[in-house]
């Protein structure tokens, strides 16, 4: 369920946190982000320019930069 | 597991937390994690303070020494542990209602005495916690559980009020404008006296709900259009800025501070003995 996804750029989200406020979706500037079954999702993570707003503003800490897999 | 700021200041066994969903507490919350790290500070020399309220939940959170009081009651406790161990840096995180109603008189007289305690205020204009009754920040002709017809009150300007009093520090920031709100809080920390950043924050589930606000996202929305930068400001026509409501530095000054006076007396007697 927590499993982070990481891709080219190192976006990380925990499922398990996200609350689905659409927070970081609306606020992206790229438009990385979607809603899927009321929780966030990347849609295109090419687009990713690691401005780090998404996570700035996420009020549950679901959605964050660097990191990596190893830590779960 | 989580962000790096997120795994090195927070109780991440505790996450989630409790707030609603969108709440801007959680915005708020990590903006104050951040000017700690920014600074360097060393955690074991923070402690944070907080009242009661959906905002004062949030030291239960942070990984510091911490202290969660009674309502309207955490300046009070926060200047027993400044005074008992001054070297200690003291936050207090507090809600509209607890430090504008029933903590309104410790604010006062917290900031009149130039304390070196950083309060943050997570204002949110609603007692959040007890379900949406209006609160001293709660804008004239909104809506509360208390307020069905209206509020007919006018509401606090809470910097104003604490800048007033005499606290040296006082500022403005958002959830939205969450990076400003950071440098805020950085620079209220470094303010050897008492400083009072207050955070706009969105409760959509009761403040949002009551006044027809729509969504986290659309409270979100209403701060960046409704925020005013005070230096921007300055350079606006009178009415560009109706129905604005101003953020930034409003007062930045220098005056003796409590605690090294409070020692001066110590020192002066331990002296003559
Ligand atoms: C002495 C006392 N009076 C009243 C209460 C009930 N009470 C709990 S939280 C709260 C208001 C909290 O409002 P605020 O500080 O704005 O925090 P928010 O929940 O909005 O973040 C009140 C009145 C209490 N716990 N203790
Ligand atoms: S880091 Fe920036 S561009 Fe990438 S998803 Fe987050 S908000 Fe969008
Ligand atoms: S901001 Fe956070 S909680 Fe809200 S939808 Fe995005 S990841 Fe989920
Ligand atoms: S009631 Fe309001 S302030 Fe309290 S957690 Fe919910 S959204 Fe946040
Ligand atoms: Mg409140």
């Amino acid at each position: 369920m927590s499993k982070a996804i990481e891709k080219k750029a190192n976006l990380q989200i925990k499922r398990d946190l996200c609350k689905g406020c659409k927070i970081c979706v609306q606020f992206c500037p790229k438009d990385v982000l979607t809603m899927e079954g009321g929780k966030v999702k990347i849609k295109d993570i090419e687009k990713c320019i690691e401005c780090g707003l998404c996570e700035l503003r996420c009020p549950d800490y679901a959605i964050f930069l660097g990191g990596s897999e190893d830590e779960e | 597991m989580a962000s790096k700021l997120i795994k090195d200041y927070f109780r991440t066994d505790k996450l989630p937390h409790i707030w609603c969903p969108g709440c801007g507490h959680g915005i708020l919350m990590r903006s104050v994690a951040q000017a700690i790290d920014n600074l360097g500070l060393d955690k074991d020399k923070v402690c944070i303070v907080s009242g009661i309220g959906c905002s004062s939940r949030a030291p239960g959170y942070m990984d510091f020494n911490t202290l969660h009081t009674t309502h309207g009651r955490a300046l009070a406790f926060a200047t027993g542990v400044k005074l008992a161990r001054p070297e200690l840096e003291v936050i207090v995180v507090t809600g509209d209602g607890d430090c504008a109603a029933i903590g309104g008189n410790h604010l006062i007289h917290a900031a009149r005495r130039n304390i070196n305690i950083t309060t943050v205020v997570f204002n949110n204009n609603i007692y959040g916690m007890t379900g949406g009754q209006y609160s001293p920040t709660t804008p004239t002709n909104e809506f509360g559980t208390t307020a069905p017809y209206g509020n007919i009150d006018k509401p606090f300007d809470i910097p104003a009020l604490a800048g007033a009093a005499g606290a040296t520090y006082t500022a403005r920031g958002t959830a939205y404008h969450a990076k400003q709100l950071t440098k805020l809080v950085e620079k209220g920390i470094k303010n050897k006296g008492f400083s009072l950043i207050e955070g706009i924050s969105i409760c959509p589930t009761y403040y949002g709900r009551k006044n027809k606000k729509g969504s986290a996202v659309d409270m979100m929305n209403w701060l960046k259009d409704n925020a005013v930068d005070i230096k921007v400001a300055e350079k606006l026509p009178k009415e560009k800025l109706e129905g604005k409501f101003l953020i930034g530095e409003f007062k930045n000054t220098t005056e003796p501070e409590y605690t090294e006076e409070y020692m001066k007396i110590i020192e002066r007697f331990q002296k003559e003995r």
